[in-house]
């Protein structure tokens, strides 16, 4: 019997031990054989990096210098680390990796944590549905002959490959086959109207996609009517869309036969045969193939510099919350676009259209370093130049602050529940719930759809869904295994409990007022329980400002 | 300088470029302003344009109710029946209080009512997709990828006063995932959701008690002064202290109690039909007359592919009591041409039956039936052929449904606002239905 017993404490001795291990710093920096290579591995690497990194912020000086500002000091590592984790991955990093973020050397520290989060699939699951919007938007789309799902599993699997982008865009505008064998095929058949009755996908909603997603243009506005401010007529719109008129919809999928597309102005006119034209740079065209094989040619061509334009500046968009170029898809063709957009789609293209790499030259950028507050102005009280932050903001002198996706909210508030992180290796159970709970989130909170990143003011609703609604609540409340009950249970003293709260929560820790603030109201009136009291911190901190920001 | 050219990447977007103020222009604006001027941009923020404030006396309509039938009801089994003909597959017609103007079986109480309602007989349009049809009905826009419309009852907040109403203005019960959108307005316009108005509203109850919620708040003042501070330049087209009164005003405002149906003597709730629809009719009745602009009511299960009679038949009897006491009450309250009351689903359902004695998707020829808001009842307009093809008589865009009860509201339907994209979008492009107004 007291073997049994002696047994049963040591296990929960155990238990208690790794969980208090989790909870409090770990300063030790021993590092095995392995993680000693891999940071050699990563240091060699990122040195050949530093060719366009140096390019990449010559380009961004002189910007400021046109400016006429003072780019900011640059961000602690802990916030850096906060963009990242939300850019790849969507979330705010969790305890744990805070803990092994600790621990690592200086020099290497950020691109360590790029390396981990790029290995881990949620990466690939993100970015692929941030593109997959781009690409075939969120609506549910034709019965049976589109297969959303699989065409996000497809598309993830070509990310956390490596694939080049400009040989994934080609597959895109170019296979044939059926939706489910060639998943990539979805991206036409979403635009097939199952009323219609027509059996084809839909050349005109295609050509707008193609313009929007790969070339970074909006030509679809002269499908009705020439532009009035833009140089695209409605017979390039059209003559564009006409690289689609040879695709057809069959029992055996997507293919290419002899039909020709027709152009009726939505019936004000006879039909009428259109020949296929690219809208600019039409020496890039390849004179033979299939028709959307000599799209997709052109589109990725490396001398057709819009692909490339377009891509970077999307990626942009995703690491900073804002394109470089707004908005989004409407960059200019043939005209002067800013220095650091060239710089980093000459060598995304000279490497290989390498959005690991691109994503990597992005995040070494000063500006994606920088401070998201003008750090020279006096500290406290005294009041920012409005002006002056404008200027600097307009300049990427200083990082610019964005509100969280909602996607990226509702896996952050689920993150700050949780000291461990959530990812594939967590249990099926916690990511079954977190899926769950994540849909009802956004689904009360409202998706913007396809134009994530056109700012959206918050709404009253979505505040309020912050201060009381359900999951905020659930996450908040004291158990025996979130992040809020864990604290409150196995923090040595309030110091420890608050600084852990702030780190889970915020990613940094509070400052010596927060710190005094909290300490006295753990101590204070006796009210409230101590783990009503760490609720109460974790509440607050959830729907502070600072939280659904990307800063 | 640098000019400011719409294309060019770092100019600011011109005013006109966007129906919600842009970063950098809200920037400027706030700079012109001077030292006050984030006030001045937070009411700019919150304040919708207010076209002439209306004399207390006026009778022109200021709301709008929309009963959504989502799944696409069968305009044969509901406002257009052809009783006898071969489409009608046995469904019996009654008359109504209008001589000549006959409803489907099953429509007693709504037959009592026809003096007030009009029937609009012959809507035609290409979508027979339930979202796009949702889209169109909604916003009276085809989808199109440049822009996403604003809807019905967005457009109502945008341009209609906000008046004393401290609760969203645009309502959607028992939503659905049409529910409408601000679209290119903003998110700000989005439809607020809530479900069956026997539950009490969710998010606009604290979890804690008062002296905690009010601690918390005092906290979250702690952390939010460090971080807006410095960074209150680039927060200033969001606002969140803004959104964080207005949510404090919603969470005390006794206007809530406008969603609280219960309050009602149980012969109301009763003469709705004591159901979440009827309920959810009844809290519109209540929310209108604490000025929300639009009230969605859905009814789903409309998609009756298979056993179309045995669908619509359990729906309209839902349906009927909801619609024929929310007219009678509003009536009775003297509040009804004050309140235009539209009901449509996306599309109708095919004359012909098929296999599974179902009916499919039949957007050439179907039904909205238009009651209150000065709107001339009584009339049904158009009509569809009985043998059941698409020659249809006066047929009618989805947008004219929307022109005719923009005009009934006193909206300048021309009016063109700012898509994203910067093209200049009108209200509506349809035509108003002049047999039916004034």
């Amino acid at each position: 019997m007291w073997a049994r017993n002696l047994l049963f404490c040591s296990i929960i001795f155990v238990g208690v031990a790794v969980l208090v291990a989790q909870l409090t710093p770990q300063y030790a920096t021993r590092h095995d054989e392995q993680q000693l290579t891999e940071i050699q591995q990563t240091r060699r690497r990122a040195a050949r990096l530093d060719p366009v990194s140096r390019q990449v912020g010559g380009a961004l000086k002189t910007r400021w210098q046109e400016a006429g500002v003072k780019a900011v000091a640059t961000a602690d590592d802990l916030t850096v680390a906060r963009r990242i984790s939300l850019a790849l991955v969507g979330t705010i990093p969790s305890l744990e990796e805070i803990r092994w973020l600790e621990a690592l050397p200086d020099d290497v520290r950020l691109e360590l944590w790029v390396d981990r989060l790029m290995r881990d699939r949620r990466f690939a699951d993100y970015l692929a549905e941030r593109l997959a919007r781009a690409y075939v938007g969120v609506d549910v789309g034709p019965f049976f002959i589109y297969r959303r799902r699989r065409f996000f599993v497809w598309l993830a699997d070509q990310i956390y490959a490596n694939r080049p982008y400009d040989d994934l865009v080609r597959e895109l505008i170019a296979s044939e086959g059926l939706w489910t064998g060639r998943p990539a095929t979805n991206f036409l058949t979403v635009t097939i109207n199952p009323n219609d009755n027509v059996g084809h996908p839909d050349e005109v909603k295609l050509a707008g996609r193609v313009a929007r997603a790969f070339l970074g243009v909006r030509i679809d506005c002269a499908q009705c009517h020439d532009h009035p401010f833009d140089d695209w007529t409605q017979k390039d719109f059209h003559a564009l869309a006409a690289f689609f008129g040879q695709t057809e919809q069959t029992f055996t999928g997507i293919s290419d036969g002899k039909r020709q597309y027709l152009f009726d102005n939505g019936g004000r006119q006879p039909p009428e045969a259109v020949e296929p034209r690219v809208p600019f740079s039409e020496d890039l065209l390849p004179a033979k193939g299939r028709l959307r094989q000599r799209l997709a040619a052109w589109v990725t061509s490396p001398k057709n510099t819009a692909f490339a334009h377009a891509t970077v500046n999307r990626i942009w968009a995703m690491a900073f919350g804002r394109p470089l170029v707004e908005p989004l898809d409407n960059l200019p063709i043939g005209e002067k676009v800013p220095k650091v957009l060239d710089v980093l789609s000459e060598d995304f293209v000279e490497h290989g259209y390498d959005l690991q790499r691109l994503l990597r030259v992005i995040f070494r950028s000063e500006a994606f370093r920088l401070a998201s507050r003008d750090t020279d102005s006096d500290p406290g009280d005294s009041k920012p130049s409005d002006e002056r932050v404008a200027d600097l903001a307009g300049a990427w002198a200083l990082f610019p602050i964005e509100r969280l996706l909602p996607i990226q909210l509702a896996q952050s508030i689920i993150q700050a529940a949780s000291l461990k992180t959530i990812n594939h290796s967590s249990h099926i159970l916690i990511r079954t719930v977190r899926l769950f709970d994540q849909g009802q989130f956004i689904n009360r909170y409202g998706d913007p759809g396809g134009d994530e990143f056109m700012p959206m003011p918050s709404t009253i609703a979505q505040r309020l869904l912050m201060l009381n609604g359900k999951l905020v609540q659930e996450k908040v409340k004291s158990t025996l295994f979130n992040a809020s009950g864990l604290i409150a249970q196995l923090a040595p003293d309030d110091r420890r409990a608050i600084e852990t709260a702030y780190l889970t929560v915020l990613s940094r820790l509070p400052t010596p007022e927060e710190l005094a603030h909290f300490r006295q109201r753990l101590t204070g009136d006796g009210a409230e329980t101590r783990a009503q009291c760490i609720e109460d911190l974790f509440w607050t901190l959830i729907n502070s400002t600072e939280f659904s920001w990307n800063h | 300088m640098e000019p400011l050219n719409n294309r060019h990447p770092y100019s600011f977007r011109s005013s006109a470029d966007d129906a919600l103020p842009t970063r950098r222009g809200v920037l400027k604006l706030g700079m012109a302003a001077g030292a006050s001027w984030l006030t001045g941009v937070a009411e700019l923020l919150a304040q919708q344009p207010a076209p002439g404030e209306r004399s207390a006396g006026e009778t022109r309509a200021q709301s709008v109710i929309l009963l959504w039938l989502e799944g696409g009801p069968s305009q044969l089994e509901t406002f257009d029946p052809h009783p006898g003909s071969p489409i009608a597959g046995g469904t019996k017609a009654i008359a109504t209080r209008v001589p000549g103007l006959q409803l489907a079986e099953d429509f007693e109480q709504l037959a009592d009512q026809m003096q007030s309602v009009s029937l609009v007989r012959s809507i035609v349009t290409k979508e027979g997709d339930h979202t796009r049809g949702a889209y169109l009905a909604k916003t009276g826009y085809r989808p199109n990828p440049t822009a996403v419309h604003p809807s019905i009852g967005a457009i109502c907040c945008h341009e209609l006063a906000v008046g004393g109403t401290e609760i969203p203005r645009h309502i959607s019960i028992l939503p659905s995932s049409s529910a409408g959108r601000g679209g290119f307005l903003g998110s700000r316009y989005d439809a607020f959701r809530i479900g069956d108005p026997a539950q009490p509203v969710s998010d606009v109850a604290g979890w804690v008690d008062q002296e905690r919620f009010q601690r918390r708040l005092g906290d979250l003042n702690v952390v939010d002064r460090a971080f807006e501070r410095p960074r209150r330049t680039l927060l200033a087209v969001d606002q969140p202290r803004h959104t964080l009164k207005a949510a404090r005003r919603i969470m005390s405002s006794e206007q809530l109690a406008a969603f609280e149906v219960s309050q009602e003597p149980r012969g109301v709730l009763r003469r709705y039909g004591d159901t979440p629809f009827g309920r959810g009719c009844l809290a519109a009745r209540r929310l209108i007359e604490v000025g929300v602009r639009c009230v969605e009511v859905n009814l789903t299960g409309w998609d009756s592919h298979a056993e179309n009679h045995k669908i619509q038949r359990r729906l309209v009897r839902t349906l009927d009591p909801a619609f024929a006491a929310l007219l009678a009450d509003l009536r009775e309250r003297d509040a009804l041409k004050r309140t235009v009351v539209l009901c449509a689903g996306e599309f109708g359902r095919t004359p012909r039956i098929n296999a599974l004695d179902g009916r499919d998707h039949w957007p050439n020829g179907f039904s909205v039936a238009l009651a209150g808001g000065g709107i001339r009842g009584g009339l049904a307009v158009g009509e569809t052929d009985p043998h059941g093809s698409r020659d249809v008589k006066d047929p009618h865009a989805y947008a004219d449904i929307h022109a005719t009860i923009l005009t009934a509201l006193g909206i300048d339907r021309g009016k063109e606002n700012i898509s994203r994209a910067g093209r200049p979008i009108r209200l509506s492009e349809g035509e108003p239905i002049k047999a039916l107004l004034g």
